[in-house]
């Protein structure tokens, strides 16, 4: 076992301001950052702040930025830094800090609420539902999501622009209207509900211009711009411009569904 | 007197992991005004961790499957031990609320006709577990917290409030269930953001605060795992039941140090992972207990067969109940046949192709390679048991979900007990979540319902809350450091309460309870109250340190070994022992001395088992299991 003292900078401060501090800490073997900060509260800085639970890349609780890169501090090996270098870790950017590590991410709940839910096949009843694998397999990968928040931090329509916040949901929120777009059974549609225009009009989908920014730093690998915002795009185009061919598509794609 | 919010709900949910958001869910559509309180975010209980599955005899993979077969495997995996009633209605209703989780939106993965897969796990005769890759929990999570928005958007077009009928109350903590009289008043809260309290005033509470695993050193539990559920029904009078179980899951990684204990899925061995040790031998074979004799294969070859004749062959003995395997891997570890790290290896790469490994454990991959720098679709994985689950927990009614002793206090989920008796197998707490948090929800929704004056919450108990959780910015001289006390107490119940148990060594851990409680008094922290870690952690030992208590005094009281008890000084199986259950009650009035004993234990008979459930097993089993008195004519 191996062991060494390493150099950080982290930051402290509430609402009201703050700034990065340095403290010295001893890294073992196989260590992440989520250990270092936890080693730092059990010795010099016991109430500092910072968000963890499940420490195996499962929940998206610890998200902060690393050397400037958004990330999950339970998942940041220490070996991916040099030695020598001085690791510094700050809080989300995107949002509101509440103290030291931990931001107020209320705005990503709000936008949660903002996206209706599955709407159950009428007549189809619980133990009836049938999907194949290859249907259900692109909503599977968007549920793969932990919430992170990560790539909502990054995206630059919100990142350094508090004012698009209102109108635009963000690529986690952006994905999930996707997921439910896809869903073999969701019949928003027969229920009035078009998604699609709703992406438009609603959730801001014509901000994303796919930088691909929130693909780069999802922990999850989902592939958001890809598998999701582009395919979103080009379906809520269709409709836009031909809404026959797209009612058609619907009605054919519903039928083999049906019990 | 303390300025300390209010607010009147019907129904106050404290916790919203599974079985939390279950009873929310249930409560607030039986016209329940629902409150929800958690220490995390929403949607990042623990319950996003479980991996494998939901167990549910839908007989989706093998038609033979039916609850009987269902009830009949988690009394075994529980040795008999388990709450009948409750074993019954699990099994009889998993399948409802799975189906049900698909009407809300959840996407399991399919069986090539199209119905939801089932997987094969440790204990269960057929493959019966509901699952998402590697990743089950969070799709119950997300379906969950979704459904609960779906119901608050309903509120809104109704209210023009999303949070008119169902409020989640995110990252804050209940530290004292409140009375009137004998019966529950509501809860008292603090917000971690501001260190701000309130209280939350409901003639019906639901605890659905899940474990007890950060009590010991090597757990896959995370940091909400304190036990407060278990802790504030005690102190509002509430027994607890069956403490001294406590499962060691077999496989946890055990390199490197930081990420010790964390969890490697069941699922590796149910998809055909083997477990060896330094010889390279399948070990599993010569552990095979006498009970399951007739039931593992004998030979490797058998063994193989099973994957794809389950009919024509016995299973694997890798896939014995949890409590066999742990035992088993501590054993070889003991007896130096380990891996360098003390563990023991599990393959998965002979077996499955690289592609078949992603595909089916897509998170153990990445969770190996990121954290450990190994390939599980090329070498072995490095095994070791850690501390998983707690079968014990509040003794409830099997039909309401009822804390006994408390009107208007219900449990569910992992901080009841009963349901798992001494062992719980894999994917039956999933299930349990579900039903038996759609029950307490219902009993709860009804029980606040009821016509009468309702309950009051006196300002006096609101002091005394206010004060006791303030208590740590008040140390003064002398103060100890809570993560300094949070270490010694996980060191004690690992080494001396822990897989392996013997009587000297538990009465030594209370013994330093007893001191550490002493100290624990004198916990003080810095800063102030906005997200202060250090403070949590200090209110967070209260629980820790009442519930490690009555695991370690129940552990003692029971001289036989079973599930999740082991004992190296009375090894055996007692017959005698299976109709006794051993309840933790709070000394009352609580004495003023700190080291003083918390905890008086309680032996009660438990009921019989009905017969027509008793007939669903042959009498040579069930010799092997009851007490003579038991045994049907
Ligand atoms: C790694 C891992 C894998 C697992 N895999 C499986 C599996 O495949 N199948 C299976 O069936 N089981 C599995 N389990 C077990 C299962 O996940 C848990 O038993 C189950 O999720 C517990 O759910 P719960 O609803 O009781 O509590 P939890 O999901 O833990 O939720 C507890 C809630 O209570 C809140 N809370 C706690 N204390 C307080 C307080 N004082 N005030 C306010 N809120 C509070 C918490 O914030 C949280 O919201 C696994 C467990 C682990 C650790
Ligand atoms: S691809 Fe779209 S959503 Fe993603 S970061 Fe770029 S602009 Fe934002
Ligand atoms: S899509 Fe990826 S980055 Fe975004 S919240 Fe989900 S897991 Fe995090
Ligand atoms: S603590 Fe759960 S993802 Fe890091």
């Amino acid at each position: 076992m191996t062991t060494y003292d390493a150099r950080f900078r982290i930051w402290r401060g509430d609402a009201d301001g703050g700034g990065l501090r340095d403290f010295t800490v001893e890294v073992h073997d196989g260590e992440v950052v989520l250990d270092i900060v936890h080693r730092l509260q059990a010795t010099e800085a016991p109430d500092l702040a910072v968000r963890w639970n499940c420490k195996a890349g499962k929940c998206g609780s610890c998200s902060a930025e690393v050397n400037g890169r958004p990330r999950l501090m339970c998942m940041t090996r220490m070996s991916v830094f040099d030695r020598a270098e001085t690791v510094t870790i700050t809080p989300l950017r995107a949002f509101p800090v509440v103290r030291d590590l931990v931001t107020d991410v209320s705005f990503n709940y709000r936008k949660a609420r903002e996206v209706p839910a599955f709407v159950p096949p009428e007549g189809v009843g619980p133990g009836e539902y049938r999907m194949q694998q290859v249907d259900v397999d692109r909503s599977q990968e968007f549920r793969k999501c932990i919430e992170c928040f990560l790539c909502q931090d990054t995206c630059h329509v919100v990142r350094d622009h508090e004012e698009n916040k209102e109108a635009f949901a963000g690529p986690r929120f952006l994905m999930r209207v996707a997921e439910l777009d896809m869903h073999p059974l969701d019949a928003a549609a027969a229920s009035g509900l078009d998604r699609r225009r709703a992406a438009q009009e609603e959730h801001g989908l014509g901000y994303c211009n796919i930088t691909k920014c929130c693909t780069e730093v999802c922990p999850e690998g989902i592939r958001i711009t890809d598998n999701a915002l582009i395919p979103l795009k080009e379906r809520a185009a269709d409709r836009k411009y031909d809404p026959l061919v797209w009612l058609g598509n619907r009605i054919l794609r519903r039928r083999p569904d049906a019990p | 007197m303390a300025q300390v919010d209010r607010q009147q709900w019907d129904v106050v949910v404290v916790g919203a992991g599974g079985a939390g958001l279950r009873a929310a869910i249930e409560a607030r559509e039986r016209g329940a005004r629902t409150a929800v309180v958690c220490k995390s975010l929403f949607g990042k209980a623990h319950t996003v961790m479980a991996e494998g599955g939901i167990a549910a005899s839908m007989g989706n993979v093998n038609g033979h499957d039916n609850w009987q077969v269902h009830f009949r495997d988690t009394m075994r995996g529980g040795k008999f031990l388990g709450q009948w009633r409750m074993a019954e209605l699990h099994a009889r209703e998993a399948p409802d609320r799975v189906w049900e989780l698909e009407t809300w939106g959840a996407l399991f993965d399919r069986t090539p006709d199209g119905r939801i897969s089932q997987r094969n796990f440790g204990g269960h005769e057929y493959p019966r577990l509901a699952h998402v890759g590697d990743r089950t929990g969070l799709e119950l999570i997300r379906t969950l917290q979704q459904k609960a928005t779906a119901l608050q958007q309903e509120d809104f077009a109704a209210y023009g409030d999303h949070e008119a009928r169902l409020k989640v109350f995110q990252e804050c903590t209940v530290t004292r269930v409140l009375k009137d009289g004998g019966r529950v008043a509501g809860a008292f809260c603090y917000e971690r953001e501001s260190g701000r309290f309130f209280v939350l005033e409901a003639p019906a509470v639901v605890l659905a605060t899940g474990g007890i695993g950060k009590s010991f050193k090597t757990t896959s539990n995370s940091w909400e795992y304190t036990g407060d559920g278990h802790a504030l029904a005690l102190l509002a009078g509430a027994p607890l039941l069956n403490m001294e179980f406590v499962q060691f899951h077999p496989t946890g990684m055990v390199w490197p140090p930081s990420v010790k204990g964390i969890l490697v899925t069941e699922s590796v061995r149910g998809d055909g992972g083997v477990l060896r040790n330094s010889d390279g031998r399948r070990f599993m074979f010569d552990y095979v207990p006498d009970v399951f004799k007739d039931k593992y294969a004998q030979t490797e070859d058998e063994a193989d067969r099973w994957y794809e004749d389950p009919d024509g062959n016995r299973r694997p003995p890798e896939l014995l109940p949890r409590d066999e395997v742990a035992r088993a891997i501590n054993a070889e570890v003991k007896a130096g046949r380990g891996s360098p790290h003390g563990g023991v290896y599990l393959d998965v790469s002979t077996r499955m192709s690289p592609e078949r490994v992603k595909r089916r454990l897509p998170s153990m991959y990445h969770q190996f390679k990121e954290l450990a720098d190994v390939d599980i679709t090329a070498e072995p994985m490095e095994v070791g048991p850690t501390c998983h689950y707690v079968m014990g927990g509040v003794a409830v009614d099997s039909e309401t979900a009822a804390a006994e002793g408390v009107p208007g206090l219900f449990a569910a989920g992992e901080v009841a007990g009963g349901m798992h008796g001494s062992n719980r197998l894999g994917g039956n707490s999933l299930s349990d979540l579900l039903v038996f948090g759609r029950r307490a929800g219902l009993h709860a929704a009804a029980l606040a319902a009821a016509p009468g004056p309702r309950p009051r919450v006196s300002p006096e108990q609101v002091d005394a809350a206010a004060a006791e959780a303030l208590a740590p910015f008040h140390a003064g001289e002398g103060a100890e450091n809570p993560y300094t006390l949070h270490q010694e107490l996980q060191n004690a119940m690992n080494d001396l309460v822990g897989i392996i148990r013997r009587e000297d060594e538990m009465a030594e851990a209370l013994r330093r309870l007893a001191s550490l409680r002493e100290r624990a008094a004198r916990a003080g922290v810095e800063g102030h109250r906005q997200f202060n870690p250090g403070w949590h952690l200090a209110l967070d030992l209260r629980n820790m340190l009442l519930v490690s208590e009555c695991v370690a005094r129940a552990a003692l009281e029971r001289t036989e070994s079973r599930g999740g008890h082991t004992r190296e000084d009375c090894p055996a199986m007692e017959r005698a022992w299976r109709p006794v259950n051993l309840l933790c009650r709070p000394v009352e009035p609580p004495p003023a001395d700190p080291a003083a004993d918390r905890i008086r234990l309680e032996r009660v008979r438990t009921e019989p088992i009905r017969p027509d459930l008793l007939a669903l097993f042959e009498k040579e089993e069930l010799v092997k299991y009851l007490a003579e008195e038991e045994l049907p004519a």
